[in-house]
């Protein structure tokens, strides 16, 4: 979707503002945030996919004016209230108004070293050839899908070369939405500066990103 | 200033009001809460249901707290500064040369190290989200994860390190990496002049957070003989 998290060439944001000696939480709550989401997410009732499309797919004004652990909570809620594992009723009563369903993956205290370690790797066998190789020139599609994509705005339409080939991984577009991992391949695709931004762009600048092939078209020449 | 995605502590949560619209699924309407009273409600919830473990919560902050962090990824840099063979297996392979010093798991099940040059310098950013290598720089810092940061770097990403302080000569190409997929990139700073000879131990201290990032580069030895350092430690 065109959402409010797809900033690449957005203006207006002011500086970057690092911090000196940045703690890695800024208040108690963003800590059991980050917990909570990855301890229901363990839950498997969805995948990393719709939980990013659960974060961005926010109205501007909301997305802009939360911080980052604020669009977690809300992303959250979002996931729990839609898989039916809490109701707004409970939500708005802050306590529980029902049993949750036995058979639940809980991540308990002891499993969380090992659940951290694995991962959630999304590389997948190919059954395809492909379409393209290291050194082609490729024109990235022009879609603006109402879903979840991983196509930046900034580079739809745009000509690039293929720099990496990465295998399959699983397709966000699908995958967010309940239609299955659908993987397909990857690949790492460079622009000159002067292609995403024309004569604005600063000298000597390229800019990278990682495409599935459904994003690509082949560009003659 | 005044922007709340800036920090968390002294941000108050009165934006997040009803803004007129209706949102498409189930959107719970506790608005008005305080962020605080929302997600401790969300815990007891949770807890009373028997779907989450809250020490479960607390061991995963243990661990993002004290034993994943930009360290490792110090380690990773230094090693390939002083064995070769390292740095060609980093290249070809970092998910499999990183794994190799034990740093693995979520977010960085697919790495990928990009390897500064006196042409090329490299910067990473996630302009949908906030993607960035947690098993070897651990939690990414607000500034990464914000709109001025994500929007700037892919168009004007000489501007953005000069902010940073690091200005780069013209001939230099600066090549960002936009990562809109699971791999992960880490920066691969150029060894410092004057370091001949120094253990990978000596030379990991020279290695920042943000020179793994591409916003800064290794410090110097002088510097960091001196106790300075650019870092912004977790």
């Amino acid at each position: 979707m065109n959402g409010p998290h797809d900033v690449g060439g957005l203006m207006g944001f002011g500086p970057v503002e690092p911090e000196v000696d940045e703690p890695w939480f800024h208040a108690e709550w963003e800590k059991r945030v980050l917990g909570m989401t990855l301890c229901a997410g363990a839950l498997g009732h969805w995948n990393l996919d719709e939980s990013r499309h659960a974060r961005e797919n926010r109205h501007p004004a909301d997305y802009y004016s939360s911080t980052y652990y604020e669009i977690w909570q809300k992303g959250l809620e979002r996931l729990l209230v839609r898989h039916g594992v809490v109701t707004t009723e409970e939500l708005a009563s802050e306590r529980s108004l029902a049993a949750g369903p036995s058979e639940a993956r809980i991540l308990t205290a002891d499993r969380v070293p090992a659940t951290l370690r694995r991962g959630g790797p999304c590389d997948r066998p190919a059954t395809t050839e492909a379409r393209f190789a290291i050194g082609d020139r490729v024109r990235t599609r022009v879609i603006n899908p109402h879903g979840h994509t991983r196509l930046p705005r900034y580079a739809r339409g745009k000509v690039g070369v293929v720099e990496a080939v990465h295998g399959c991984h699983v397709f966000p577009d699908s995958n967010a939405h309940g239609h299955g991992e659908q993987p397909q391949w990857l690949y790492t695709v460079r622009f000159d500066g002067t292609e995403l931004w024309g004569a604005d762009a600063e000298a000597g600048v390229a800019v990278s990103i990682d495409a599935w092939e459904p994003y690509l078209e082949a560009h003659p020449g | 200033m005044g922007y709340s995605w800036l920090v968390g502590h002294d941000h108050h949560h009165n934006h997040d009001h009803d803004h007129g619209h209706h949102h498409g699924d189930g959107e719970p309407d506790n608005h008005l809460k305080p962020i605080e009273a929302r997600v401790r409600a969300l815990e007891t919830i949770l807890t009373e249901k028997g779907l989450i473990d809250p020490a479960a919560i607390d061991a995963i902050v243990d661990t993002y707290q004290n034993d994943v962090g930009p360290r490792n990824g110090a380690a990773v840099v230094a090693k390939a500064w002083t064995e070769p063979e390292f740095a060609a297996r980093l290249a070809d392979d970092a998910t499999e040369a990183i794994a190799s010093l034990g740093f693995i798991g979520r977010q960085g099940e697919h790495m990928q190290a990009v390897f500064n040059t006196p042409d090329v310098h490299n910067v990473v950013v996630c302009t949908l989200c906030s993607c960035y290598p947690w098993p070897v720089l651990g939690l990414p810092p607000v500034w990464y994860k914000s709109p001025p940061y994500r929007s700037r770097v892919v168009m004007e990403p000489r501007a953005v390190l000069a902010e940073f302080g690091l200005e780069l000569p013209a001939e230099t190409e600066v090549r960002v990496w936009d990562s809109t997929a699971e791999l992960r990139y880490l920066v691969i700073p150029m060894r410092p002049d004057g370091t001949d000879g120094w253990s990978a131990g000596e030379l990991a201290e020279l290695v920042s957070r943000d020179s793994m990032i591409g916003t800064a580069v290794a410090d110097r030895p002088a510097s960091a003989a001196a106790g300075i350092s650019t870092e912004a430690t977790g």
